[in-house]
């Protein structure tokens, strides 16, 4: 059957990677450039601009918050979100249908809405502080991947053995613990891995929800590229895709790719 | 006491969407409709103007194109991928999903780099000899649907694989033992199956479009404004939160009735629901 494709498609196949793939083999080439203008190919190579990552306080700060943010965000998320998909899987012919739909509102709703909203109802209206609105803006925006991901994952589980175990008499949150929790475990790095890399990366909901002193790093990013041309942002952007790429390897060493491909 | 239990375990969720969601969108939403000179009245300054006119045509223009765009090369893309053996196919995965983990800055940033005064395409053109003086690439619409297309032609093609890997070889070679051209089978066998798959990758890749910000915003500066770039400048530059509220009041509605529309249609087309 492979033999029969026509080579054209093949070679626009070849195109579509190049171009897919090009533009992030462009800003790698862009960082290592010792000028101070961006420029592909690089006319000299230097580790300058990686360094001046950290000499720019206002990257240090961001990475920093965008770490916070991100890891505070998706244990939240995971906090409201695994007892959610467990109750939709567990106690699905007890809850109403619209209950799962409304666990993956966020992804409905553009996020930009999302941010313009939580920055006028949370932030100016509730007077909470910025790192807060930010904080609960990302939790609300992985919970989507959270829900789906762990509801995947429950929907193999044999809930008759944690039944077996309650019968038994172990307390049901004992058994969720010991049996549940364990059985589900790939879903659980997966659903992490995926809300961290989305929290990381999200421009729309953050753009609203930061302020003087609290940025993220890609809304930096954003500011810094209107300001100055350099090959700083290159460099920055290279140290995003490293990130990426050990998350790949950390997924595919764990549960397979197949399960982001989803 | 099962059903008390499944409440109980899903109401934190239900509680953080509905106050941080459901609560401020619906408050947003509402203060278009109480703004001073009537109900209907930002709506009403909404469309009287041009230029706001402008930005919801351009936005729903290249939202289409690039849909349309990565629907026609996600789809062939797809095909190939999911014809091809078992290792080269995992590959060609693992390279489409690395885009998509990489975030939109990095990733528009990319064209900045490539489409700018001395970028790689100005520079490659004059070193050939093609032009003579920089080209204006940048802040143009083709620049941002192109670079559209680059963000979200990962995400078409990773669902259309999908689709297509489920269409099983027999019934591509029972059309080809039948007769049928490849082209053929393509169209009157490949097409039909693939159908709900592309009308999913289709609201995917135009939602996202719509309701872009970064892409228009360093591609298309304020030259090229879309909604999101509008909704941003509206609230942030100009301070016009009624403004704002109604460009976002009209995005939430453009998307949800996009998304039920379409996938109601994609539910009636699929023709391997019994």
């Amino acid at each position: 059957m492979t033999n029969r494709i026509h080579p054209l498609l093949i070679v626009m196949t070849i195109l579509v990677y190049i171009f897919l793939l090009g533009p992030l083999i462009i800003i790698f080439g862009a960082s290592v450039s010792d000028t101070t203008f961006l420029a592909f190919p690089p006319q000299g190579l230097t580790l300058h601009w990686f360094e001046n990552i950290w000499e720019i306080s206002a990257f240090r700060r961001t990475i920093v918050t965008s770490l916070q943010v991100a890891f505070l965000g998706t244990f939240f998320a995971l906090l409201i979100g695994i007892p959610a998909a467990y109750a939709l899987n567990r106690h699905r012919i007890y809850l109403p249908g619209w209950l799962s739909t409304l666990f993956v509102l966020p992804i409905l709703v553009p996020e930009i809405v999302i941010g313009f909203s939580l920055l006028r109802s949370v932030n100016v209206g509730l007077g909470a502080p910025v790192f807060v609105s930010l904080l609960i803006g990302h939790t609300l925006l992985v919970l989507p991947y959270v829900v789906r991901v762990i509801s995947a994952s429950l929907a193999s589980f044999d809930f008759s053995i944690e039944e077996a175990a309650i019968s038994l008499g172990s307390l049901p949150v004992k058994s969720f613990f010991t049996i549940v929790l364990p059985n589900i475990r790939a879903g659980v790095i997966a659903a992490f891995i995926l809300a961290f890399i989305t929290s990381i990366n999200d421009v729309s909901v953050s753009l609203f929800l930061t302020g003087p002193g609290i940025s993220t790093l890609p809304i930096q990013i954003l500011a810094h590229v209107e300001q100055f041309f350099d090959p700083t942002v290159a460099s920055v952007s290279v140290l995003l895709m490293g990130l990426t790429i050990i998350v790949m390897v950390i997924v595919e060493r764990t549960l397979g790719l197949t399960i982001v491909a989803k | 006491m099962n059903k008390i239990t499944g409440w109980i375990l899903s109401s934190p969720a239900t509680l953080a969407v509905s106050l941080f969601l459901i609560i401020p969108v619906a408050a947003t939403i509402s203060f278009t409709f109480t703004a001073p000179g009537g109900t209907f009245a930002p709506y009403v300054d909404f469309f009287a103007s041009g230029f706001q006119r402008t930005v919801l045509w351009r936005t729903f223009e290249i939202a289409a194109l690039t849909t349309v765009i990565s629907l026609i090369f996600g789809l062939l893309t797809a095909f190939v991928v999911s014809r091809s053996p078992p290792w080269m196919k995992s590959v060609l995965i693992v390279l489409a999903v690395f885009p998509l983990l990489t975030g939109v800055v990095v990733r528009s940033f990319a064209w900045l780099i490539i489409l700018g005064r001395n970028g790689v395409l100005n520079n490659s053109l004059e070193w050939l000899g093609i032009i003579e003086r920089p080209l204006a690439l940048l802040y143009s619409q083709t620049a941002v649907v192109l670079a559209l297309i680059y963000i979200f032609i990962p995400l078409m093609i990773l669902v259309l694989i999908g689709v297509l890997e489920n269409i099983p070889d027999d019934l591509l070679q029972a059309s080809a033992s039948l007769g049928a051209s490849p082209t053929k089978t393509f169209i009157q066998v490949i097409l039909p199956l693939a159908t709900p798959g592309l009308i999913v990758g289709a609201v995917l890749v135009f939602t996202a479009s719509f309701t872009s910000y970064a892409t228009p915003h360093l591609l298309g500066g304020t030259r090229q404004m879309m909604m999101g770039t509008f909704l941003h400048q509206r609230a942030m530059t100009s301070f016009d939160w009624v403004s704002a509220s109604t460009v976002a009041a009209i995005m939430v509605v453009v998307i949800v009735t996009t998304v039920l529309v379409m996938t109601r249609i994609a539910k009636r087309l699929n023709p391997m629901a019994s």
